[in-house]
């Protein structure tokens, strides 16, 4: 298995926001109208015009409180359900670029059902935009991948928290950090490693960060097989 | 900064206190994490948990405005416990010196005080001379009026219990702080801190970053890899705007402003050329007539010096023009005009209401921005009546600072050329050029109508700022390094002889001169632009070229230019031992290399071989200074609570607040200390997503999406005792102002015990105002109080009293 690969490591990230911001900036996404919901995480949730978007949690572990910071995109899943749920090879709608592994939302999307394209994402990801009935979500910022560059959020990120490369180089990165982080976090894990392009390494429990950071129905949930199985539910209602 | 940004990985431990260093410095946090992945310790202690404490190995609460009990029950901890690093305090710092019979200190006041005046007499705490004028020691530190013994007996007070007792700070990770940090005084390890605004702005700012200067010499941690004491700056440019003289109290380079007192420029050199008996003393200060000299000719070139310096402005005698001040006598109408340049006052200091008000007293008032903002529209903001205001206001639009070629000087105290960008929007402009076209327009006036006080106008060297009409960076750069105004021959130490043509740029300071043949406009830059060619910009250099060794230790000196004589880490010399040794071999910054007779790494501090001289040149006696007899409220930082304070009494003396503090005549009713009306501490800071008052951040849309509104962080226990909900809207008030915020709620701040009760501290960012957006509140310091640092003036925004109930 080839192509590209993000590696997000949250022991370094200190929510800066810098990628979300990048992330509007490369793509031209407007601003969405905010207010101060008693929460530094802004905006409230993913949207058709936010596809990077950190999450703040406040938690106790252990009886030490922790303030958890998830900077959420689409996970680029190697076999992707929403791609499949679209109708794979028989359709344009989704692009699965093989070379990348990049899963792309084109403006065809807006023919597809909403409700099967989100009910098939593990993580939640899709979001329609209500005009367009167009579905969005992050593409690895597959323009600027093919020109060379890094995708905008890793690119900006200051702490290394956010890393992109071939998929064969991350893992290794991954499996440093990994090594690394579990001096301290003894429970650290590699969310959903062999699954998705986007691989993030948690100091802590994943459910603590966000109910969808992992797909919890296990490995066989990432078959075709099974998905085929579960086209016709939405798959989301497994995990919640 | 004493060090620079990517010394941050040399660390063995980074105590980040008075800051908010991850979310403030979002970049330096890299660095914080190489020391960390190196096994260095990272604690953070802080009223409120926040994003930096979340990536440290250590967060630890502490009230705010109590830090000088914290930081001296940690130097009574390391001379209880015998921790110190005895070479290093026995070699470089001045314990050793005997204070005069004169000190004394009791009950919270030191000797001299006059309570009328509100002052001390600095004389009583000279050291003890002998009868050659030099400072009398004892190297066994045994004599009870060594400085040693002095600090002993000062902080005997500062026990773990009465400490705990003030701070709030639980005793267990109190002294699992005090030992963490303790451990760098190994001669191998480093412990650094980063401290910004929640240091400087209190009445006691100064004295927060002497307490832990003085920890940092008992440790050993000053002038070495991964040590220091680390200002992170808040603005980009504040340390360039700093060592360039935007404070009213200095001139470029530090050289003290002139008073009125100095008529003559001999009264003025006296003034400042420090005298030290001590043969081991470099004593920099002395040449400080040199560079005053060069100064003057900087702008002056076609007079002598004595001349311009007399056409220099000048303080009266006692005169403080600091910003509090400024805005005190704005408001009672002393002066008339007002330029608000790249500012935002009505929003960024202390008490709006009364900064607000005085805007109303000015008969005009330019501000040069690149947004409306609350001080350029202060006449039709809340409560005014724009009817009733005579101030006649001009906005001049000025271009953004990614469109403008020129230098700024970051933390540590690197000079970095930036090259323009776009071109500038419409008929904005580079603040350089609008200066330039002001000021010939006024000396076309004063050539004109001549004027009370023409000759300073008419005889300015402008010559240097551009071509008549655009100013030009390169011109600037190259006066603010300084050229020859004569040919001078300099003789070699080989015989020869060199001469420097009238117009060769100076290679470095200590090739100024007294005599009028050289000028400089800022001798700590003298260096940074040593030829005439583009080429020789030394700000504009890129290259990663460095030795194995500098590698080592992250320093890159091809890379910028760093002030002064591109010296990466200052007081180096303090990281070596008396024959040129390093202290910590495995990260050096000095190794002597004995066989070719020179230093090699960084650039040393002063000349000569190992132990030739003391490490702290700038210091008089080269010392570093436990005992620090020049601030204005005492040689010895001593705990006093803020002006605003929860609490009638503390553990340490009688003496509840800073007797010296900065205060004005009619406010103090306006104060409150304990009264149940105003029962929560408060305080001020900043969040990722937005720039000092916003003035840049809160019109940009991406960034107003992250942080949208004014907001309250409480505990979940103050939300509960006041009934208030997360999320809800809230007022905060006290006799100077009241303002809406959002609360949020949140376990990341919790009640403190201190003195036996519960104390809340709640906080809120700055960087809102009423201008836009429309819901997004208005200005923090409507609540803070216009008190201010004795030292510095600097206002006291981070602890003062409020309350809060729900909207």
């Amino acid at each position: 298995m080839k192509g590209k690969t993000f590696f997000i490591d949250l022991t370094k990230c200190t929510a800066c926001r810098g990628c979300q911001i990048a992330c509007k900036q490369w793509k031209k996404l407007p601003a969405e109208k905010t207010r101060n919901m008693g929460s530094h995480q802004n905006p409230q949730d993913l949207s058709a015009i936010t596809l990077k978007l950190v999450r703040f949690q406040e938690v106790e572990v252990d009886k030490t409180l922790q303030w958890l910071f998830f900077p959420e995109q689409c996970r680029h899943c190697v076999d992707p359900y929403c791609w499949e749920a679209a109708g794979g090879d028989s359709q344009d709608a989704i692009v699965h670029d093989k070379e990348t592994g990049a899963v792309l939302f084109t403006k065809k999307t807006a023919e597809l059902d909403y409700d099967m394209i989100r009910g098939a994402c593990p993580f939640d990801i899709p979001r329609m935009d209500e005009a367009t009935k167009v579905i969005s979500k992050c593409d690895m910022c597959n323009d600027r991948v093919q020109n060379g560059l890094k995708p905008a959020c890793v690119q900006t990120c200051p702490t290394g928290t956010m890393n992109f490369g071939d998929r064969e180089d991350m893992l290794k990165l991954a499996e440093e950090g990994l090594a690394k982080a579990k001096v301290k976090y003894p429970k650290a894990m590699l969310v959903n490693v062999k699954e998705v392009r986007v691989i993030f390494l948690a100091p802590f429990d994943p459910k603590l960060y966000h109910k969808t950071m992992m797909a919890e129905a296990g490995p066989q949930m990432f078959t075709r097989q099974s998905l085929f199985a579960q086209l016709f539910k939405p798959a989301r209602a497994m995990f919640t | 900064m004493t060090n620079h940004w990517i010394d941050f990985k040399n660390s063995d431990c980074i105590l980040i206190m008075g800051s908010n260093a991850a979310e403030n410095h979002p970049i330096c946090w890299k660095w914080v994490l190489k020391a960390q992945e190196s096994g260095g310790k990272v604690i953070h202690v802080d009223p409120r948990f926040t994003r930096t404490s979340a990536r440290s190995d250590m967060y630890v609460p502490l009230r705010s405005g109590s830090d000088i009990g914290f930081l001296g029950g940690m130097i009574k901890y390391i001379l209880d416990n015998k921790l110190i690093n005895k070479e290093y305090v026995d070699l470089y710092t001045n314990a050793a010196f005997l204070v005069s019979k004169d000190f004394d200190f009791k009950d919270g006041l030191f000797s001299g005080y006059d309570a009328a005046a509100k002052k001390y007499d600095k004389a009583k705490w000279a050291y003890e001379l002998d009868e050659n004028g030099a400072i009398k020691t004892d190297p066994t530190l045994k004599d009870p009026r060594c400085v040693f013994q002095l600090l002993k007996k000062h902080y005997s007070r500062y026990d773990v219990k009465n400490v705990v007792k003030i701070t709030g700070t639980p005793e267990k990770q109190l002294l699992a702080v005090y030992k963490t940090y303790a451990a760098t005084a190994a001669p191998d390890k480093a412990g650094t801190v980063l401290y910004a605004m929640g240091w400087t702005q209190h009445t006691v700012g100064v004295q927060n970053i002497r307490a832990m200067s003085i920890i940092q010499l008992l440790l050993g941690n000053m002038g070495v890899a991964g040590g220091g004491v680390n200002a992170l700056r808040g603005e980009s440019n504040v340390q360039g705007s700093t060592d360039q003289g935007l404070l009213f109290h200095i001139l470029p380079g530090y050289l003290p402003t002139p008073r009125a007192t100095q008529p003559a420029f001999e009264d003025y050199k006296k003034a400042i050329t420090p005298v030290s008996k001590d043969p081991k003393s470099l004593n920099w200060k002395k040449n400080q007539p040199k560079y005053a000299v060069s100064l003057v000719k900087s702008m002056y070139k076609d007079v002598e010096a004595d001349k311009g310096y007399e056409w220099l402005p000048k303080l009266d005698a006692g005169q403080d023009a600091s910003w509090l001040t400024l805005f005190d006598k704005m408001l009672a109408g002393t002066f008339k005009g007002f330029f608000a340049w790249g500012m935002n006052p009505a929003a960024s200091g202390a008490n709006s209401n009364k900064t607000r008000e005085a805007l109303t007293k000015l008969d005009w008032m330019v501000n040069v921005n690149i947004f409306d903002n609350e001080t350029a529209s202060f006449w039709r903001g809340p409560g005014m009546d724009p009817a009733k205001i005579k101030t006649e206001v001009f906005v001049l639009p000025c271009c953004v600072s990614v469109e403008k070629e020129g230098s700024i000087s970051n933390s540590g105290r690197w000079m970095q050329w930036r090259y323009a960008g776009p071109t500038p929007m419409g008929e904005t402009k580079p603040d350089g050029d609008i200066i330039y076209e002001l000021f010939m327009k006024i000396r076309e006036l004063y050539q004109k109508e001549k004027g009370a006080f023409p000759d300073p106008i008419l005889g300015l060297n402008v010559d240097d700022w551009g071509d008549g009409h655009v100013f030009d960076p390169h011109k600037v750069a190259r006066l603010i390094n300084g050229y020859y105004l004569k040919d001078v021959t300099v003789k070699n130490p080989d015989g020869t002889e060199t001469v420097f043509k009238a117009g060769t740029q100076v290679a470095a300071f200590p090739a100024l001169k007294d005599d009028g043949s050289t000028c400089s406009g800022n001798w700590l830059y003298c260096g940074s632009y040593s030829g005439p060619d583009k080429k020789d910009n030394k700000a504009a250099k890129r290259s990663t070229e460095q030795t194995p060794e500098q590698a080592k230790v992250g320093m890159f000196p091809n890379w910028s230019w760093a002030w002064p004589v591109n010296r990466r880490i200052i007081y180096n010399r303090a990281s070596v031992d008396q024959a040129g040794k390093p202290f910590a071999p495995q990260k050096p910054v000095l190794a002597w290399d004995e066989a070719g007779k020179k230093w090699l790494i960084d650039i040393v501090d002063g000349a000569g071989n190992p132990g030739a001289i003391h490490p702290f040149i700038m210091q008089v006696h080269g010392q570093g200074a436990l005992f620090g007899p020049g601030l204005n409220d005492g040689p010895f930082p001593e705990y006093y609570e803020p002006l605003e304070c929860p609490v009638t009494s503390h553990p340490f003396s009688k003496q509840l607040q800073n007797p010296t503090a900065m205060t004005f005549a009619g406010e103090e009713a306006k104060r409150t200390v304990c009264d149940p009306r105003y029962p929560f501490v408060c305080t001020t800071y900043r969040v990722t997503e937005h720039w000092q008052t916003g003035v840049l951040t809160r019109w940009l849309p991406w960034l107003i999406e992250a942080e949208p509104q004014m907001f309250c962080e409480m505990s979940e226990e103050l939300a509960k005792l006041r009934g208030i909900k997360n999320g809800e809207k809230v007022i905060l008030d006290n006799p100077r102002g009241n303002l809406w915020a959002i609360a949020i709620v949140t376990k990341r701040f919790k009640p403190f015990q201190v003195m036996g009760n519960t104390v809340h501290v709640v906080g809120i960012p700055w960087h809102y105002g009423w201008v836009f957006p429309k819901d997004g509140g208005d200005a923090a310091n409507l609540l803070t109080p216009s008190v201010g640092d004795p030292n510095t003036g600097i206002p006291e925004t981070k602890a003062f009293m409020v309350n809060v109930k729900k909207a």
